[in-house]
């Protein structure tokens, strides 16, 4: 065995691993024998040693280890890259060492590997000279921490469901580290499966982010195959983010797009919105939202982008659909992605609610009106008419005929949400959001020229159901500080 | 050949600067700045029928020999001026008028992101669209 190059090569490990974004993690004692031998694997995994490794690279050599799929799937677990996303170089240590502890038959847990432990055996790998190595020498080594995902809201996890898909596209994108992401570490996807059926290409491209797609041939237990693989798969990637595979349905086909929200990734956000207000159909006010999104500690500037982008009623308050747009955008960008100029598609309020099939509009919405914007009911109730169903495609029309009057909101409370199959929706969410814009303008076009302080103090007024018929003369920031001026004047 | 500004009260320093070409910028930011004086005057005119119908809609401050200044103030004191080209005799009222109604509904908008401190600058990526847009409509 080498020695030369471990104490190189377990200073470039540690300095690696230090730079992750971490404040506390798990100190690690590994042998010289192990240092080397891991970073050895890890280097053949990934391109730069700075960088994280690539998926399906991992994934390859995980399958090598003849370990089955669910201890695969626990060692992802236990060792962190499942919860920050990628396999950093810690978290590939960790993996390494859970790997050697599951073939010496310990279960999968971290105290396991605190132990002297041989070194894993990764079978049939194509620059692997030696198969199996002795037990190491003594524990001396070299300690690194591991960083942990600091931020709660990075900590995600993947569905591994069995019948998830991932496709590749044969050309691989260039290297390329996300501009501002806090952490040298590129982002790779957990796109390695374990045994899971792969089939077909698919390709999309995505306006500011390049997706990767990988095609994984049926796992052969052929060493060409894996000879083949790192080769193929060591490039890394440019922006997918790491947790963003979707369920594959059987009516549709969802490859890597990272505006598209998971199952998790919105159970998540669910509860995070009920943390803030527990009823799911109300809406969370813009302060309460601020301070929230604050939290995550993206400047302001940014968080103002994505209220912008993703309060697409612009009522100063956060329904559920926008709320979950609005947590996907600031995950995406904590994971290094530009922000969108507008909204992507899957994003859009219409959709999100589509998708979740959730019964979000009833009356609970009418009467669950937070007072903050007294002025702005008129506005607002217009605007969750609009929101309130991709499936009303047919009532909208009659919105742009009728105008503002209570008894078509009525109409609409009576309407009971169908479901209605995903294809559909996809299209009524298409026209909906046209629509919706649209419509949008219209509450706009009354013109403002002869708002006065007596309207306004009569919204303020006005009970939280809707009210009966709406003012020509309403207009929303004109009565938000109206009522100053007016106590002013009358000073 | 246009430029738009928005003021605030009460200082009256400016939110949001946009002009076209950007050239002689520094002349429009002068007359937009002078013209303010224009503005007050008018809403002064109107303080004693504050309280009833009063026009958001200022209408032409002046008139110079090349261009022409709009104003329009909100309820909530902030000044809106539009300086456009004399020689572009193609805009009337009713399309000033509808101009200033789509800054208006923007700057509302802008006005509900709780991440927008109201007297802060103007970044808003959808407001820059929304007056570029604006801009070349008319140019």
């Amino acid at each position: 065995m080498e020695q030369g190059p471990v104490g190189g090569s377990a200073a470039a490990a540690s300095s690696a691993a230090t730079t992750g974004t971490g404040s506390g993690g798990l100190l690690l004692p590994l042998s010289e024998s192990e240092q080397q031998r891991y970073s050895e694997l890890f280097s053949r995994c990934c391109p730069t040693p700075e960088a994280a490794a690539g998926g399906s690279s991992v994934g390859e050599l995980f399958r090598a280890s003849q370990l089955p799929p669910d201890t695969l799937h626990q060692i992802t677990e236990v060792c962190g890259a499942k919860r920050v996303g990628y396999f950093g170089p810690a978290q590939f240590y960790i993996a390494l060492k859970l790997i050697a502890a599951a073939q010496s038959g310990f279960p999968v847990r971290i105290e396991s590997i605190k132990n002297e432990l041989p070194l894993p055996r990764f079978i049939a790998l194509k620059n692997d000279s030696e198969v199996r190595y002795g037990t190491p020498a003594e524990l001396h080594g070299v300690k690194f921490q591991v960083p942990h995902a600091t931020l709660e809201k990075n900590s995600y996890k993947r569905t591994d469901e069995g019948d998830k898909q991932e496709t590749k596209s044969p050309p691989m994108s260039p290297i390329c580290s996300p501009p501002a992401s806090p952490s040298t570490y590129q982002r790779i996807p957990l796109s390695y499966g374990y045994g899971k059926s792969r089939s077909g290409l698919e390709q999309q491209h995505g306006a500011p982010y390049e997706v990767r797609h990988s095609t994984h041939q049926q796992d052969g237990t052929s060493s060409g195959n894996y000879g083949a693989k790192p080769a193929l798969g060591c490039s890394t990637l440019n922006r997918s983010l790491s947790v963003e595979r979707e369920q594959q349905d059987s009516s549709t086909h969802y490859s890597d797009d990272p505006w598209r929200i998971t199952e998790e990734q919105r159970d998540y956000y669910v509860n995070q919105f009920r943390s803030l207000q527990p009823d799911l159909n109300s809406f969370i006010s813009g302060s309460v939202a601020k301070n929230f999104f604050t939290k995550s500690k993206l400047p302001i500037p940014e968080l103002s982008h994505i209220w912008e982008l993703s309060d697409v009623d612009c009522d100063g308050a956060l329904t559920l659909p926008e709320f979950c747009a609005a947590f996907h955008l600031v995950v995406a960008r904590k994971n290094g992605y530009q922000l969108p100029e507008t909204l992507p598609e899957t994003l859009l309020p219409e959709y999100l609610q589509a998708a979740s099939l959730k019964p979000l509009h009833d009356c609970a919405l009418f009467d669950s009106y937070s007072e903050t914007l007294p002025g702005s009911q008129q506005t607002r109730d217009f605007s969750r008419t609009e929101k309130t169903s991709a499936e009303e495609v047919p009532d909208k029309s009659a919105l742009l005929q009728d105008g503002k009057k209570d008894d078509k909101q009525a109409l609409k409370v009576s309407t009971s949400l169908k479901t209605i199959p995903k294809e559909f929706q996809h299209l009524t969410v298409k026209t909906a959001a046209q629509e919706s814009n649209a419509l949008k303008a219209r509450p706009r076009s009354r013109s403002y020229s002869s708002t006065s302080i007596e309207d306004a103090m009569k919204k303020g007024e006005e009970p939280p159901t809707p009210p009966p018929r709406p003012q020509k003369s309403h207009s929303r920031a004109s009565s938000l500080d109206l009522n100053k001026i007016f106590q002013q004047n009358t000073q | 050949v246009r430029a738009g500004v928005i003021y605030s009260p009460p200082q009256n320093y400016p939110l949001y600067i946009r002009s076209i070409p950007t050239e002689n910028e520094l002349k429009f930011h002068y007359t937009v700045h002078t013209s303010l004086d224009v503005v007050d005057e008018k809403i002064s005119a109107m303080g004693k029928a504050l309280v009833d119908q009063r026009e958001l809609y200022l209408g032409l401050l002046y008139p110079t020999e090349d261009y022409k200044v709009y104003g329009y103030v909100t309820n909530s004191r902030v000044k809106f001026v539009m300086v456009v080209d004399s020689s572009n005799t193609a805009l009337r009222d009713n399309e000033i008028r509808s101009m200033f109604r789509k800054l208006h509904n923007s700057y509302t908008d802008i006005m509900c992101n709780p991440f927008y401190n109201p007297g802060d600058r103007i970044h808003s990526r959808a407001f820059d669209n929304m007056v570029n847009s604006m801009m070349m409509q008319v140019c």
